[in-house]
């Protein structure tokens, strides 16, 4: 007779044999059986956090600095609903994660029972797939289909919820079949005519463009060397979308910046001038295109993506082709070579021009910014960081707001899965717990969470993890006191009516720090931020830096609402000549 | 300037709304059905009318007809992201005016009247393949097949002959001749 294993032992086999060696989560009532079992499971460690989603968001850094699979587990009830923010964060940013969570025993489904919640209803919406497991003998299947349904296609996140009865259960085990039929979900069937179509676009442009997003980064660091390759074969300028940064060297010269809302006026005007526009695992968002009617009103346009629901959603495409990026990127580049097309050299008259007027562009350098020797300003504060950081493999995680941006904006990435940043879901309290996540899965190197003061209190509990785990993640707020994006949008649309945008009370960071157990260095003025960065970076422990910046600082180039991408707001000069009026404002 | 509109930009050009029958196949299995009436809710699509039931006990799958209107664009994110869901097998997607495929929708009429008017109102329904399924003296219930707005229009002119409950089934969907869909 087969050994029979119990649920608990089986959900650890299972990860075993998906090679994890991480998870992050929260014990609780109805998964007790599984931590029961952790003690018997020594490769795989156990990382407790203070909350679950910081669990979730940790798990989400670590998926996206190591492109495997975070793995988070959580209790019933409130374990799971805390997890909702995460699961969303990690679906809009496609990541993948494997969210394990307990359930009150199945005769108690449905009856209101203590830490009862309906897990799979409430996470339907913000997971790929999820599974509530009614039978022990259906455990071993789903917990390898959830890594399966995770990582595949576009990655994203999938939960398997448990009741504590079948944890208990007992049933056999089975390892992970090698192919797996999904229904036919994964999609990488595009063919030689669609790449030949490509090629013969790139060939006949003369304002081409690359606009690559998180999906060069999804496909793994391969993708971003063959992007390279490709980039450097045709000649062309490239921009990318925040999610995407570090997939093509950020200091390179073909490399125009990010584009988007607060993009540069080099990428965005490029975006809107441009007549071929290649789009390599991007989704038009909405913070990029802005004004669709207006978006890049005279390229062709190409859609290079592994989900084909992503094609044609937002603007419509001359020419899709629907499969994993590395492999797309590869075809064309081997087809350009066969065919002999080296652009770089042969088409370099004809798009010559089009590099002349990017040049042009760029005498604007719209990033620039008044730097002071009185105040520390955020931007200021950023280079710093970067110059200071830079000979070093640094790991950047940030929250959401004008920090985020900047971050964006001043801190250069040469290579993938060094950024990890809240795009989609835009979630304020994501930068530690992700470097958390991150700290995990790379110990000896240095990570940056790039904060602002309202953020990191959403999730400041988790430096309590930090502590504990001996994890040295540097948290670098740019502190003005203010939700400092919603201040710039207030200024900006309401009259500077600063609406609930300022915390009159804040924790002093530096004793805050030491409550924790970790350092606080506080620097208030631009003469001492060198030497506070450089005693940050030396300093072997989680480290809360107070970097305390002028907070009345924009962050620009902004392409103000309702404009398209070449209306770009470039500074407090040139704002006087652009308002925005009435109706744009109730529609941002 | 030029009339400020938005960041969440707002499309100045809006497609055709057309009616669209969508089929899917699933994997007949809990929660299923909210996947996919979830998906339609949550992405703001409509649903005129929903079947489903089991047509393969065997491999365990089941049909689901959805009614839906939209512009192409809309219909054809429907179509990709119903594809996306982990229990769909495949989906099709035919315009409600293609002649290729047949629709159908079944009503059962209550009627409470005279015999008089239950011949009157038996009469009515003569086209729609009317089956009687339960009579007394008294009162009929009626059984018919047919297109949406022809049941609409039965149920109007049976409405003076006394019925006084319906009951109606989502539409259903076959394509005409030999093939089958794939």
């Amino acid at each position: 007779m087969p050994k029979l294993f119990s649920g608990a032992e089986i959900v650890f086999k299972c990860l075993e044999d998906q090679k994890v060696e991480h998870i992050f989560g929260y014990p609780g009532g109805a998964v007790l059986p599984i931590y029961d079992e952790l003690k018997n499971h020594p490769s795989i460690k156990h990382i407790l956090v203070r909350h679950e989603q910081g669990a979730g968001h940790a798990a989400e850094g670590y998926a996206r600095s190591t492109g495997k699979p975070g793995v988070v587990l959580v209790t019933s009830g409130p374990g799971a609903t805390n997890v909702v923010t995460a699961l969303t964060d990690a679906y809009m940013d496609s990541v993948p994660l494997v969210c394990i969570s307990g359930q009150v025993p199945t005769h108690l489904i449905g009856t209101d029972a203590f830490q009862e919640c309906d897990t799979t209803g409430i996470t339907r919406p913000c997971t790929k797939h999820n599974w509530l497991v009614k039978d022990i003998n259906d455990l071993p299947r789903i917990m390898h289909e959830a890594f399966e349904v995770a990582t595949t296609g576009r990655p994203g996140p999938v939960l398997v919820d448990i009741p504590k009865d079948i944890q208990f259960a007992k049933a056999k085990y089975f390892k992970p079949k090698k192919e797996k039929k999904l229904n036919g979900k994964v999609l990488n069937k595009f063919n030689q005519k669609e790449i030949d179509q490509l090629v013969d676009l790139m060939k006949k442009a003369s304002k081409p463009l690359f606009y690559t997003g998180g999906g060069v980064i999804n496909s793994g660091p391969k993708a971003s060397q063959l992007l390279r390759e490709l980039v450097a074969l045709t000649g062309f300028p490239i921009t990318s979308t925040l999610q995407g940064l570090g997939a093509y060297p950020g200091d390179d010269n073909q490399f125009l910046g990010m584009l988007g809302m607060h993009g540069t006026y080099e990428a965005n005007n490029a975006m809107h001038d441009c007549d071929l526009l290649i789009n390599i695992g991007a989704r038009f968002d909405d913070r990029i295109t802005g004004k669709i009617d207006e978006f890049s009103p005279k390229s062709k346009k190409v859609h290079i993506d592994i989900d084909p629901s992503s094609i044609n959603k937002i603007v419509k495409v001359d020419l899709a082709i629907v499969g994993d990026v590395s492999e797309v990127i590869k075809s064309t580049t081997k087809t350009l070579k066969n065919k002999n097309l080296n652009l770089e050299k042969s088409n370099k008259q004809k798009i010559s021009k089009w590099w002349q007027q990017i040049q042009k562009w760029r005498t604007k350098q719209s990033l620039n910014f008044i730097n002071s020797d009185k105040i520390i300003k955020p931007q200021h504060a950023v280079q710093r960081l970067y110059e200071l950081t830079k000979n070093q493999d640094t790991y950047i995680t940030t929250e959401v707001g004008q920090h985020q941006m900047w971050a964006a904006q001043h801190y250069k990435f040469n290579k993938p899965n060094r950024w990890m940043t809240s795009g989609g879901l835009g979630t304020m309290g994501y930068g530690l717990p992700a470097a958390i996540g991150v700290q995990v899965a790379h110990p000896k190197k240095l990570v940056v969470d790039i904060a602002g003061e309202a953020s990191i209190l959403m999730t400041m509990q988790e430096i309590s993890t930090a502590v504990q785990y001996n994890l040295p993640i540097k948290i670098f707020i740019l502190n003005n006191q203010y939700m400092g994006m919603v201040r710039q949008w207030q200024e900006l649309l309401h009259e500077k009516n600063y609406s609930e945008s300022y915390s009159e009370a804040l924790p002093d960071f530096v004793k805050l720090a030491e409550a924790y157990g970790c350092v606080g260095i506080r620097a208030e003025h631009p003469d001492e931020l060198d030497e506070k960065i450089e005693e940050m970076i030396n300093t072997d422990r989680p480290v809360i830096f107070d970097c305390q910046v002028d907070q009345a600082e924009n962050c620009y180039p902004m392409i103000p609402s309702g404009k398209p991408h070449n209306q770009m707001l470039l500074g407090p000069k040139d704002q006087e000549e652009n308002k925005i009026t009435g109706k744009g404002k109730s529609l941002v | 300037m030029a009339k400020s509109k938005s960041a969440y930009s707002i499309p100045t050009k809006l497609g055709k709304i057309d009616t669209h029958i969508i089929v899917v196949w699933v994997d007949n299995e809990a929660s299923v059905l909210s996947r996919v009436v979830g998906l339609f809710s949550g992405r703001g699509y409509n649903i005129e009318s929903l079947a489903v039931a089991e047509v393969d006990q065997k491999n365990n799958l089941s049909r689901i007809t959805i009614v839906t209107t939209g512009t192409p664009q809309v219909i054809e994110q429907i179509v990709l992201q119903l594809k996306k869901l982990v229990p769909v097998h495949k989906v099709g997607n035919f315009k409600r005016e293609d002649k290729k495929v047949i629709f159908k929708e079944m009503a059962l009429l209550k009627i409470v009247a005279n015999v008089g008017k239950i011949k009157k109102a038996l009469n009515a329904c003569k086209k729609y393949n009317p089956v009687i399924l339960d009579q007394t003296n008294k009162s009929a219930v009626i059984q018919i097949t047919a297109l949406r707005r022809e049941i609409d229009n039965v149920t109007k002119n049976l409405k003076p002959l006394g019925l006084v409950s319906a009951s109606r089934t989502g539409a259903v969907a076959m394509t005409r001749g030999a093939e089958i869909f794939n």
